[in-house]
């Protein structure tokens, strides 16, 4: 299945695509909207990691075998039919054993509304995930390796 | 050729996933003596307090054993294993064979011989009919206030289970802490004092002596130093033991629980077992025990389905680990928290008070063996991640409890093996 690699070397920490990825996920999708009108503010689905010269953002690896879907006590955290690893967050009751079992730290809490498990969901429904499609320097690039 | 599984858990579900990743052709049936669909252990206390309900217990949605062709023979207990004829005596006189077994009978709540335990209104708190049965007796019987026997996190959740239902209640440990088996002293005193800001009270170094009923029914306990309790209500969440009753004399080895390989084969032709019932591998330990805990349970089940289906695959390990929410405050432990003074051993912490935030961080030979975050527990998976990695902290060991701590801090080439490479098993 296509995932979204990392490449740390060309990122330059410009953020784009985590204020692509939360505007996704807000209700608006609006960019403008998302930022200064919805509360709660939507959540970016990936964690930007930064220090002098190296950046690099972090979002689920969807792994082939993941932890967090192994690890999940209620069976919200699952694998859909493209072998994405999504948290059905209605089936979350946010006790974070996924945040505990994840080597990636790449789920996060959400809090603000009900409680669930915030993750990457490779932008399902749109063609490429728009971190991918925002990223001004190929330092995320969604595609099949084997 | 015949899959048979033994019990209907997290154990049972890996194997039945993995089973079908690797055969989708022979039959699998799931014998269990609880007459329900899958639905998830941890929730009974989440059901009893009403924070979900019974719709949302199931552990996978309600068209798995269709979707992955199992049969079912739920409410029917196993009352025999005959590895000689490869067959399971069912209670009621049925027989059923199999070519590959799986036992994941789980773990039996721990009830300790105290005078009165067979009293109305005492039970016991690991299956969804104790969750049921307790709710149907608080509101029957109007409780007002109950004894939760076990100061683990089971008693915990089964302690703010009953709160929200406006119960009062006491919390009766035998060691000198609560959480002494998971926290170090630290996060269990910071465990008590939300607790009883909670409005529950907490009695330590103490067991409960002694029931006492009224008209048959619970009305208070006694406690060791004599002291008395009045309450409606008694639960025991001390804990469960391997369920190993089944196979005692089947000829499968155990010992606390069920002995496997790291195939989790039990040694015995065709018979697996997994979960709660097994003494599983322990990765930081480097010996075999049994830790009762979903991730494991699903984990080994998962192996041993691998296993039975013809795909070899080794049990890499498990440790303790534990994330729950303690009256709101999330809490996660992992591993070896409280060493001996000493010993090789080297504590990180860091506690912040003020927004009460600890961590704790355990290291042994430059690894880190265990850790704790009570509070802030946003991305401690990271310490999962290098505890199960094995590895070497000590070039990075000052950033471990910096407040920016990430993928960064690592050194390049695990950082650049979690960031760039493909999603790992771990």
């Amino acid at each position: 299945m296509k995932r979204i690699y990392v490449n740390e070397e060309y990122c330059i920490g410009c953020r784009l695509c985590e204020v692509y990825c939360l505007t996704q996920h807000s209700r608006s999708k609006k960019i403008i909207k998302a930022f200064k009108e919805e509360t709660p503010r939507a959540l970016a689905r990936l964690v930007v990691e930064e220090e002098g010269p190296l950046s690099f953002a972090m979002p689920c690896r969807h792994c082939e075998d993941a932890p967090c879907v192994a690890a999940c006590i209620t069976g919200a955290m699952h694998r859909d039919e493209r072998g994405a690893v999504l948290c059905d967050e209605e089936r979350c009751v946010g006790c974070w054993t996924c945040i505990m079992v994840c080597p990636f730290g790449a789920v996060q809490r959400s809090i603000a509304g009900r409680k669930a498990a915030s993750k990457c969901d490779l932008c399902y429904g749109e063609h490429t995930p728009v971190c991918v499609m925002h990223c001004p320097n190929e330092a995320l690039v969604y595609e099949e390796r084997t | 050729m015949r899959y048979v599984i033994i019990g209907n858990s997290a154990a049972a579900v890996g194997a039945i996933e993995a089973i079908r990743q690797h055969d989708t052709e022979h039959p699998i049936t799931v014998v269990a003596d609880e007459p329900y669909h899958v639905y998830s252990r941890p929730l009974i206390s989440y059901l009893l307090g009403g924070m979900v309900d019974e719709a949302r217990m199931a552990y996978r949605p309600r068209d798995f054993y269709t979707r992955y062709r199992v049969e079912t023979m739920l409410g029917v207990e196993v009352t025999q294993v005959n590895s000689q004829t490869q067959s399971l005596m069912l209670a009621g006189g049925g027989v059923l064979t199999y070519d590959r077994l799986l036992i994941a009978t789980g773990g039996r709540p721990f009830v300790p011989p105290v005078p009165g335990v067979d009293l109305e209104g005492v039970f016991p708190f690991t299956r969804l009919d104790d969750a049921r049965q307790i709710a149907r007796y608080i509101e029957r019987h109007h409780v007002r206030s109950a004894v939760v026997v076990g100061g683990g996190l089971i008693g915990l959740k089964t302690a703010e289970a009953l709160m929200a239902r406006a119960v009062r209640v006491t919390i009766v440990e035998l060691a000198d802490r609560i959480l002494s088996m998971t926290f170090d002293r630290t996060a269990s005193r910071l465990a008590e004092s939300l607790l009883r800001r909670a409005g529950a009270d907490v009695r330590t170094g103490l067991t409960v002596k002694e029931i006492v009923e009224r008209q048959g029914r619970v009305e208070h306990v006694v406690l060791q130093d004599g002291e008395r309790v009045e309450c409606d209500l008694v639960v025991f969440a001390i804990g469960v033991r391997p369920n190993v009753g089944l196979v005692s004399n089947a000829g499968i080895p155990v010992q606390r629980g069920i002995i496997v390989d790291r195939q989790m084969w039990t040694g015995v032709p065709g018979i697996y077992a997994a979960g709660d019932c097994v003494e599983g591998y322990d990765l930081l330990l480097g010996e075999n025990r049994p830790i009762a805990i979903w991730p494991n349970a699903y984990r080994q089940g998962y192996v041993a389905g691998c296993n039975m289906a013809g795909a070899e695959r080794v049990y890499e390990g498990g440790f303790p680990m534990n994330s729950v929410e303690v009256c709101g405050v999330p809490t996660i432990s992992v591993g070896i928290t409280d060493p001996p003074e000493g010993d090789g051993y080297e504590v990180l912490e860091r506690y912040d008070r003020e927004a009460l935030s600890y961590r704790r961080l355990v290291l042994r030979d430059h690894c880190l063996v265990g850790m704790i975050c009570v509070g802030n527990v946003d991305r401690a998976g990271i310490y999962t991640g290098l505890i199960r990695a094995r590895v070497n902290v000590a070039p990075f060991k000052d950033y471990l409890l910096a407040g920016h701590f990430g993928l960064i801090s690592l050194p390049r080439e695990y950082r650049k093996h979690l960031v760039v490479g493909e999603g790992i098993e771990v």
